[in-house]
């Protein structure tokens, strides 16, 4: 109880807040598939349904959620940072090839 | 209630399973319209579709045409219907289609006598149908005897967390106790694709269904664009989905680890038991049409930031994840799932909640989306009409 987000996979790099999240407060989050759970500290707002970086992720790393490759990063993204439009792309759809 | 209890509904002559039970007024084409809607509105208890199309089709496009009129009067939720077209030929089409079910049908055209005649003669027609459909009655039969469908809309995160899961939850017992469920929306599977593909258990089934994903990335391709600002659309985008695979990927949660049977053409219907795909668009209005006329009776739509369709054929169950769409969209959402991405209760408790719901929504009890009127019947047109 009192998760403040959800990962759908052991493997994901994001996370999905299931409340408001506010910058600098620490929340725990849960593994779907495990059960375990983990604790980031936030950066900045996060809406719920959004995500967060579980750890920090470089420039051009591929972004995976549900285990599964979801996207690519377009900037470098802190751990606990929003991650959303302005810094993932589709890996199909967003003009960078396959 | 429990799982494989029975459901009341209504059994038509050819086998299949009701759960509502309507006279329907179908214009075959845009110019029938006028007079299929004064029918409706003369004679109480009956349902009228008009749409915009049935006009110098031609082709591929025009075999869809006549395979979504006819497959929607031989929905099993429509008890007779009348057809009304402008000329002869194609209103007989449509007649013999519906009539192989061997429910009530009769057509009427208006070339040679005007709309007010037509009017008279298919009101006088209509009047009979509603007699005789008011006078059946609802059968007991087991659940398993209906074709659920099941399509998102405005999806978000909470979807493939929430929403998405419990319709996947529900889908695969349902299949498994031997029911028949649709499942579709092309482009939206992109990035999944792989998974769905993953499920067919006929090689050439599976074939198909990449047959049909692949046209489809063509079309969006051949145009010149790809889908970017319109899928995600702007909606998904505001509730935190970022990219179309995120999307798909949430998406295909409605099918849990259900096996898929087969790949069918748009408002094609299913030849079987069990799990199917159906090629479709992915706009809701469309991709509920489309499985209406395939035969479905009763459609789980999840949502994120709230979607409001409706169907006037077969009810729609809204079921939303999101706690904010669940507070202030309250008047469309029939199931509330956000407990389940509080992780206040499991999947398998909220699932109990919708099988609740679908046995009440089959045994008569309106969807909040039929009480708001929401009767969107839309056309899936495939180019051009010469």
């Amino acid at each position: 109880m009192g998760y403040k987000f959800l990962v759908h996979h052991e493997n994901d790099l994001v996370g999905v807040a299931v409340e408001d999240l506010k910058p600098s407060e620490k929340a725990k989050g849960k593994f779907l598939d495990t059960n375990k759970e983990i604790e980031v500290k936030i950066l900045e707002d996060v809406p719920l349904g959004h995500k967060i970086a579980l750890k920090d992720i470089r420039s051009g790393e591929t972004i995976f959620e549900y285990g599964e490759k979801t996207g690519v990063a377009t900037k470098d993204i802190k751990q606990g940072e929003h991650v959303h439009v302005h810094n993932i792309k589709s890996l199909r759809w967003g003009g960078i090839s396959k | 209630m429990k799982i494989g209890d029975k459901i009341l509904a209504y059994k038509r002559s050819d086998g299949s399973v009701g759960v509502r039970n309507y006279v329907l007024i179908l214009p075959l084409d845009d110019l029938s319209n006028s007079a299929a809607v004064a029918v409706s509105k003369i004679i109480n208890g009956t349902i009228v579709l008009p749409h915009p199309y049935g006009r110098l089709q031609f082709g591929k496009d025009l075999d869809l045409h006549f395979r979504t009129l006819i497959g929607t009067g031989s929905n099993a939720n429509i008890a007779a219907v009348i057809v009304i077209g402008i000329e002869p030929n194609w209103t007989q089409k449509v007649v013999e289609g519906i009539s192989k079910t061997g429910k009530p049908v009769e057509g009427f055209y208006i070339e040679k006598s005007g709309d007010l005649k037509t009017i008279e003669k298919a009101s006088r027609k209509a009047l009979e149908f509603v007699e005789y459909a008011t006078n059946l009655k609802r059968e007991e039969v087991p659940v398993t005897d209906i074709i659920i469908s099941t399509k998102c809309g405005e999806s978000d995160t909470t979807s493939g967390l929430g929403s998405n899961k419990l319709v996947g939850r529900f889908i695969e017992r349902f299949v498994e106790m031997g029911g028949t469920a649709l499942f579709g929306e092309t482009t939206e599977l992109t990035g999944g694709e792989h998974i769905v593909a993953s499920r067919f258990v006929d090689e050439k089934q599976r074939k198909k269904f990449m047959d049909m994903f692949n046209e489809y990335q063509e079309l969006v391709e051949k145009e010149g664009v790809n889908l970017l600002g319109s899928q995600p659309t702007q909606g998904n985008i505001a509730g935190g989905l970022s990219t179309i695979e995120e999307k798909a990927l949430g998406n295909i949660q409605k099918i849990g680890n259900a096996k898929v049977k087969s790949a069918l053409d748009f408002a094609e219907k299913p030849s079987g038991k069990g799990l199917h795909f159906m090629n479709t668009s992915s706009a809701a209005a469309e991709a509920v049409t489309l499985f209406a006329a395939g035969g479905a009776v009763l459609h789980l739509f999840p949502t994120g930031q709230g979607n409001i369709v409706g169907n006037p054929v077969i009810p729609v169950i809204k079921i939303s994840a999101n706690p904010k769409t669940v507070a202030s969209m309250s008047e469309h959402i029939d199931v509330d799932a956000s407990p389940i991405i509080r992780v206040e209760k499991t999947l398998d408790e909220v699932a109990e909640v919708l099988w609740e719901k679908v046995y009440k929504v089959a045994n008569g009890q309106m969807t909040r989306a039929e009480i708001l009127r929401h009767e969107e019947f839309v056309l899936t047109k495939l180019y051009r009409s010469a």
